[in-house]
This record gives structure tokens, C-alpha cells and sequence, in this order.
């Protein structure tokens, strides 16, 4: 089966800290597909708060989005759509203060 | 950025006997307090501050581990701690393991960098079993220590 692949840039300005990785490996988890996310050289799973943590994703990195399984597609998609948002979910919007 | 820049070695503790999430933060911002890292009048702040954080989601990030924090305007600088339960605290992580291990974070408001920095560094040593199954182990805040200077000398990544 091949690899999806897409890319994505970190906008928020405090970086991808706690919130916003739990937010990504929480819907990530929600897809059969194995999902890894890639800074350069240094690749993790995408469904571990722990591993997307280790990113240190700082505001402006890009970042490589890689899926292989059934639903590769659908959790891209839904994934860069999480980042492009900024991390805005319904619970986030009204609560944005505490990192 | 090194366990050593941020973690208070006086505010250590081992042996935290309560299994409770609030119960747990509340003790290891005491301990913050006792080591002269944060002031008596901020400490309750601090402490509702990381309640409420916790609220937004849990910062269970796995493996036994959690990350409390907050951004607070009273530090001026990043601080921490560390804090090891053996009986484990129940804190609604993603994958709902009990957690073990605890490092409490208090930043300044404006030094986001600072944080995500000690967030990483946290993260990627503890991907190594080694470290964090010793680190769980740690009966003394001075075995904590030693094992956290061992880290930043890249003993175990």
C-alpha cells in the first residue's frame, strides 16, 4: 500500500507544546493507519503525545505528515487540517490562556 | 535545554504517598515553595493555574509520565521539579496508564521558547526505558538528581 504524504507548518507561536500535541495524537489515535510526523531527520510516531513532544516544533517548522493503512488519506487530511487551524477545536476557542 | 537549567534539586521529592492528581500538584508546588522557587503569596495562584490547565485536558503524555504547567507572571525564569509516586496517580493520560513520574513546570508568560524547549528535552530522554524505569525507581531526590545529570551528559540517548 503507499505511503500519503503531506506537509504542514506550525503557526501558533508558543510551538507545538502539551495542548496542541495531545490534541494531534488524540486524533491521530482515532485512524487504523500508522501515522508518523517527520522534522528533518528525526521521525515519530504520531500517535504518541510522548514522540510528537520530542519534535521541539517551534513556531514556522515544517513538518512531513506520512500515513500508510486503509484511512491514510482521511487522517491527513483531518491531521493538517487540526495544524492548519491552529489547534482550534471547539474546546480550545473558548479557552486559550493556559498552554 | 538541561534538566539541570530548570529542575530545583531542593524541591525533589520521592516517596509522594497521595494518589491524587490535585493532591499530587499541590504537594509538589509546596515543595517549590519550601525551596525558595516560587513566593507563599503565588503559591495557591499557582497552583489553581495548574488545576485549570489540567482541566483543558490532561498532561498524562504517557508512559507514566506527566507534565503539569502553567505560565505564571511571578517567576522570571523557567522552574520545575520533579516528583516520583510509586503507588501511581490516577491522571486521565491518553493512554490510561497510572502515572509515576511527574514534572511540574512554572514559566514566564513570555518565554513560550523556553518551555517547549524543557518539554522536549523531558520527552526525548524519557523515550529511553532505561532512564525512565530508573527514574520511577529513584527512592531519593538525590538518586533523582543523579540520574537527571547523568541524562544531560547524554548517558542514556
Amino acid at each position: 500500500m503507499p505511503v500519503t504524504e503531506k506537509t504542514v507548518v506550525i503557526s501558533n507561536p508558543q510551538g507545538l507544546h502539551a495542548r496542541p500535541a495531545e490534541l494531534f495524537a488524540r486524533l491521530a489515535l482515532q485512524f487504523d493507519s500508522e501515522i508518523e510526523v517527520i522534522r528533518e531527520s528525526h521521525r515519530v510516531d504520531a500517535k504518541s503525545i510522548l514522540h510528537v513532544l520530542t519534535l521541539g516544533a517551534t513556531q514556522g517548522t515544517e513538518l512531513t505528515l506520512q500515513a500508510h493503512g486503509d484511512d491514510a488519506e482521511a487522517a491527513l487530511e483531518a491531521l493538517a487540517r487540526l495544524v492548519e487551524s491552529d489547534f482550534a477545536t471547539d474546546e480550545t476557542m473558548s479557552q486559550e490562556s493556559s498552554g | 535545554m538541561k534538566f539541570v537549567d530548570f529542575v530545583s534539586r531542593d524541591a525533589i521529592r520521592t516517596s509522594i504517598d497521595v494518589d491524587d492528581k490535585e493532591q499530587v500538584i499541590r504537594s509538589m508546588a509546596s515543595a517549590l515553595l519550601e525551596a525558595g522557587k516560587i513566593v507563599e503569596d503565588e503559591h495557591e495562584g499557582i497552583v489553581e493555574a495548574i488545576l485549570k490547565r489540567e482541566e483543558l485536558g490532561s498532561t498524562g503524555i504517557g508512559r507514566g509520565v506527566a507534565v503539569p504547567h502553567t505560565k505564571h507572571p511571578s517567576v522570571s525564569e523557567l522552574i520545575g521539579t520533579v516528583a516520583v509516586s510509586e503507588v501511581g496517580v490516577d491522571f486521565d493520560s491518553l493512554d490510561g496508564e497510572k502515572v509515576h513520574l511527574l514534572f511540574l513546570l512554572v514559566s514566564p508568560p513570555d518565554r513560550p521558547g523556553d518551555h517547549l524547549r524543557a518539554l522536549e528535552n523531558i520527552s526525548r530522554q524519557l523515550r529511553d526505558e532505561t532512564f525512565c524505569r530508573f527514574l520511577k525507581q529513584s527512592k531519593t531526590p538525590s538518586d533523582v538528581w543523579q540520574l537527571l545529570e547523568e541524562a544531560d551528559n547524554n548517558q542514556f540517548v
